[in-house]
């Protein structure tokens, strides 16, 4: 966090549109190195659209992504780009709602694949990489196991550890504990406020309000493709400037309480 | 029914039924390499190749295998093609069974969910990783029993090649119906033959299937 002045990850003028329908309005987002960004808002906001952007998953129609001194959406012909983008994915760590582990392969199996693969790790290097990151979200005592044998919880911190395998810049959360049962979603909680607590970088999509005003450094409330208000924590949750936030978080408490 | 014929014809419908295992095999083993050749091509990044793919498959799935045979097997000579019956027969029913596989194979393929292909791009790993150590052994399972059901028709198919007088059970049977005049005891031979080798070929696949099951 020396040199505030650069941003570690500058999304400009982002914009992106399946025919007719803008799903990304000229949207500009500026991350620091160590920062904590949560991005809330209606489904339909284009707030997911956004984050997979940050790592090509979903190319924008127009606009610039850029981690550190690097272009990650540069046009480039095929075979470049994908060299190109191989490389860059290894910076940026991603988890989905969804988990996404691989069923055919052990705890152990889906932290090393891409260890192994990509960085070429011998198999004591990867057994050691793989207690590492297992035992940083409490799951070393399930190493041999399979995802099938997992709860919800298990798995959503076994993908966070596979993320942290490949030792990203960056991670992105796309909604990590919406699929979990209210019970299951503290743990992965819990690893997420481990990861802010040793500066990790992130930007997180979410619905947990109390977890975003407890972790983040920023939050950005976006509603059909532009981002409405942003701003620290305790200003958006506790008094935001615009009608539109003031609804959504108003609907949203309300059911969260209900 | 006359057993005592049965009895004394039965060695010669077991070497048939051994030239219709080996028709079998080596059709299956050609089917399963246009197969895979086939749903790569459906699946390619290129147009011109998921075109010819699928013009594969809707001509060899669209037309009849006996015709295709007979085109193979007599028409091949007028074009400067010369296979002998065998051959002909594996090649005809192999490339025939292949245009079914492929859509087998790219059926399971495409049923593996894509934030599979997602995560795994995600760590950096290539398209071609992705697929490698992701999507294809979680496919490979799934396509297990469709391939067993696909190769079940194949070996029923190669009663075809009867009609370009490979020496196979079905064209045992109707050999010895024109020495005998029975042609109950004969079809029923070569009907029981059929079953077992079937059964046995279903037994393989289930044992194959049980064992590839993800804990």
């Amino acid at each position: 966090m020396t040199d505030d002045q650069t941003p570690f990850l500058d999304i400009r003028n982002a914009q992106k549109s399946y025919g007719d329908l803008e799903v990304l309005k000229d949207i500009s987002l500026q991350v620091q190195r160590g920062q904590i960004v949560a991005i809330i808002g209606p489904s339909g906001s284009g707030k997911s659209t956004l984050l997979r952007a940050i790592n090509d998953l979903d190319p924008l129609t127009g606009g610039e992504v850029w981690l550190e001194d690097m272009q990650i959406n540069k046009k480039l012909p095929h075979r470049q780009y994908e060299k190109h983008i191989n490389q860059v994915r290894q910076n940026i760590g991603m988890v989905f709602q969804h988990f996404n582990l691989f069923p055919h392969l052990s705890v152990r199996g889906n932290v090393t694949l891409a260890p192994k693969m990509l960085k070429g790790l011998s198999d004591a290097e990867c057994d050691k990489l793989a207690e590492e990151q297992l035992d940083k979200v409490g799951m070393l005592d399930r190493i041999d196991y399979y995802p099938s044998q997992l709860s919800g919880g298990q798995k959503q911190r076994v993908a966070i550890a596979r993320a942290l395998a490949m030792k990203p810049k960056v991670m992105l959360f796309d909604e990590a504990t919406s699929a979990l049962d209210p019970e299951l979603v503290e743990e992965v909680n819990l690893v997420m406020k481990k990861l802010a607590e040793e500066h990790m970088t992130m930007v997180i999509v979410t619905h947990e309000m109390g977890f975003a005003e407890a972790v983040c450094d920023r939050v950005l409330f976006m509603d059909q493709g532009v981002v409405v208000e942003e701003g620290p924590p305790s200003k958006m949750f506790r008094n935001p400037d615009n009608e539109r936030t003031q609804n959504f978080l108003k609907k949203h408490l309300a059911n969260a309480n209900r | 029914m006359d057993i005592d014929l049965m009895m004394r014809v039965y060695p010669f419908f077991l070497k048939a039924a051994w030239v219709t295992v080996q028709l079998s095999i080596y059709t299956a083993i050609l089917g399963l390499a246009c197969g895979a050749l086939g749903a790569s091509m459906r699946l390619s990044r290129l147009a011109v190749l998921r075109f010819l793919g699928a013009a594969y498959v809707s001509v060899f799935r669209g037309t009849p295998a006996l015709i295709q045979l007979f085109i193979l097997y007599f028409g091949g000579p007028q074009i400067g093609i010369q296979l002998n019956a065998f051959e002909a027969g594996v090649i005809g029913l192999g490339v025939n069974i292949g245009a079914y596989m492929t859509e087998t194979i790219r059926g399971s393929i495409i049923a593996i969910d894509k934030g599979q292909r997602e995560a795994a791009r995600t760590l950096g790993l290539s398209g071609w990783q992705a697929m490698r150590k992701v999507i294809l052994p979680q496919a490979a399972r799934l396509m297990i029993r469709p391939l067993g059901v696909n190769i079940n028709a194949l070996i029923k198919g190669t009663a075809l090649v009867a009609a370009i007088s490979v020496v196979e059970l079905t064209y045992t049977a109707q050999r010895y119906i024109g020495s005998t005049y029975k042609p109950f005891e004969m079809f029923l031979l070569s009907g029981v033959l059929y079953m077992i080798i079937i059964y046995g070929t279903g037994q393989a696949i289930k044992w194959l299937d049980r064992r590839a099951r993800i804990v």
